[in-house]
């Protein structure tokens, strides 16, 4: 088990398996057709994406440098976590970027009943190290821990 | 964060709660980027991203009506993203069928959101707000709250006024309070450079495909670009901003550009040259080669890749009148040199409603439409998010459609070739 310290951007504790891209994630790409028409896995619909197309996300911890794309960004991510059709949490290797900032301020000041800890700056290691289906514990104070 | 009397004020609820709710959003949103104060917008109109009456995104809907029966409205008018419907595009019973009884049977009801809102006029619904056409266009050093990638982009590079790229909610929240957190792309510091594009190409890089390169390597960081000036000239003028507007498309969509800067052309790059270039920053070098491994690895997702195209969309971001004139004329030509009369792939091309109305009281409007082409004013992306429409053989010159459709891409002139009915089709 290996331990990463980061910085909380919105609050939470949470278990869950690992979900993990490389390259950056294109929150509408990725979510866009699973939240159109009820995907109940929420598969990643980014065909760009080699590392997530096609892989469930609801429920899991997404590890990803930063997302990319359409300003659409936060908001989709806030009609998931309003929809409860989000990740368990999100945990970034760089410094979170405005979209996903973005999604994660909205969902925790304007949606009740849902928490999806987010963390950033978990660095480039975390990603060397972290692999899908690892175990992902999310600390309240931003650690996190791999096994 | 430090507050104005003001700020706090409303953040500590005097002026109600939902108003406390969306400065604390600004609030955290700010604090997330370790933003020491908000900073007053100064542009004339807001830009918002979200324009498109989803039945499932139903939180928007019921976020804004928070904030309309809360009596809280922009303080500035707004323009907002195409509309997703037109009956002039393309569309079988079926896919027509998805579209009015599934997919955006909302419209009307968010269309009179954002009337309520703040909306600037009927019209005001294109991603090329800064258009003359449209009358959105903010001034050097204004603070926007704008969303949309491609506008936002556009507005910070080419017209050198100050945006984060805000995403949409956010991007209304800053003109209802009226204030934006300082950081990122507002400051000096955050507008330098991190990457030096060289360009050694051979001919002129196609505009979607050399943004795409661009905005896959430097993913969010701003890049300076050296030596394109050779190939769009070192004015600003019709053609150069056209050209800009697509590529900085691409490199917001394909990567998370919010700000480039070319040298000898974009207002800061022609006025401090390369000390916008941050110390250390990395190096990407571009050439023909690049360009086609670029290109090479794009995934084409149809079911069967030798398909013949059913539709074309060229327009994404939308067409300036200029560009409009172009394409009638080279399609004209195309079609001489082809011996055909009009194009052999249903093809429709998307501007701005004020564009195209400008378009209609030229000479080119009943030329192009003598060609076969259909303009319209709707985002294509949204067309294509139909499931229907997703299994269709569509084709596009927008790396942008490319990325979240299923859309294949090609450059300009392979579009041109294919709905001309060229050869080696």
């Amino acid at each position: 088990m290996r331990q990463f310290p980061g910085r909380v951007v919105t609050p939470g504790q949470v278990t869950a398996e690992a979900v993990v891209t490389n390259e950056g994630f294109n929150t509408l790409a990725s979510f866009q057709m699973a939240l159109q028409f009820g995907d109940k896995e929420v598969k990643c619909g980014d065909q760009s994406n080699q590392d997530l197309y096609g892989k469930p996300l609801l429920g899991k911890a997404l590890c990803l440098p930063q997302t990319i794309g359409s300003t659409t960004g936060g908001l989709v991510l806030y009609c998931a976590c309003s929809m409860k059709k989000n990740p368990a949490c999100m945990l970034f290797a760089n410094h979170i970027d405005s979209l996903a900032a973005a999604g994660a301020v909205l969902a925790d000041v304007w949606v009740d009943g849902v928490t999806m800890p987010v963390v950033d700056g978990l660095g480039d290691e975390f990603l060397h190290y972290v692999k899908d289906g690892m175990k992902i514990t999310v600390k309240e104070n931003g650690v996190v821990e791999v096994e | 964060m430090i507050l104005t009397k003001e700020q706090q004020e409303i953040l500590d609820g005097a002026r109600g709660e939902t108003l406390a709710k969306v400065m604390k959003t600004l609030v955290m949103y700010g604090d997330a980027f370790e933003a020491e104060k908000l900073v007053p917008i100064t542009s004339d109109y807001n830009h918002l991203v979200t324009s498109f009456g989803l039945k499932v995104m139903s939180p928007v809907y019921d976020l804004m009506q928070q904030l309309l029966d809360a009596g809280v409205c922009s303080g500035q008018k707004f323009s907002v993203d195409p509309r997703p419907l037109d009956k002039n595009v393309p569309a079988n019973f079926l896919q027509n069928l998805v579209f009015n009884k599934f997919m955006y049977t909302k419209q009307s009801f968010y269309e009179d959101q954002l009337k309520k809102l703040g909306l600037m006029d009927e019209n005001a619904f294109t991603c090329t707000c800064y258009m003359d056409e449209v009358g959105n266009q903010p001034k050097k050093g204004d603070v926007l709250s704008w969303a949309e990638s491609s506008a936002v982009v556009y507005a910070n590079s080419v017209l050198g006024a100050r945006c984060n790229r805000n995403s949409g909610i956010i991007d209304i929240m800053g003109s209802i309070v009226g204030y934006v957190p300082y950081f990122g792309l507002l400051t000096d510091e955050g507008r330098k450079a991190t990457w030096v594009v060289k360009i050694q190409t051979t001919k002129k890089p196609e505009a979607q495909l050399l943004g795409s390169a661009i905005g896959m390597k430097v993913m969010e960081d701003v890049p300076y670009v050296i030596g394109l000036d050779q190939w769009i000239g070192g004015e600003l003028n019709d053609s150069a901003r056209a050209y800009l507007k697509d590529f900085g498309a691409a490199t917001a969509s394909n990567g998370a550009v919010g700000l480039y800067h070319i040298a000898n052309l974009t207002p800061e790059a022609a006025e401090l040259g390369e000390g916008l270039i941050a110390e250390g920053a990395k190096e990407y070098i571009i050439d023909d080669a690049e360009l086609e491994r670029v290109k090479n690895n794009y995934p084409v997702i149809w079911k069967n890749p030798d398909a013949t195209p059913k539709l074309c969309f060229v327009g994404c971001p939308h067409l300036s009148l200029e560009q409009l004139k172009d394409w009638t004329v080279k399609l004209e030509e195309a079609l001489k040199k082809n011996g055909k009369k009009k194009i052999t792939v249903p093809t429709v091309f998307t501007a701005a409603p004020g564009v195209l109305e400008a378009f209609e009281q030229t000479e080119y409007a009943a030329r192009l439409k003598a060609t076969g082409v259909i303009t319209s004013y709707i985002c294509p992306l949204m067309y294509m998010n139909n499931p229907l429409c997703k299994k269709m053989p569509v084709i596009t010159s927008s790396n942008k459609l490319r990325t979240y459709t299923s859309a294949r891409y090609y450059t300009d002139g392979e579009i041109l070739n294919i709905v001309t009915g060229g050869k080696n089709q």
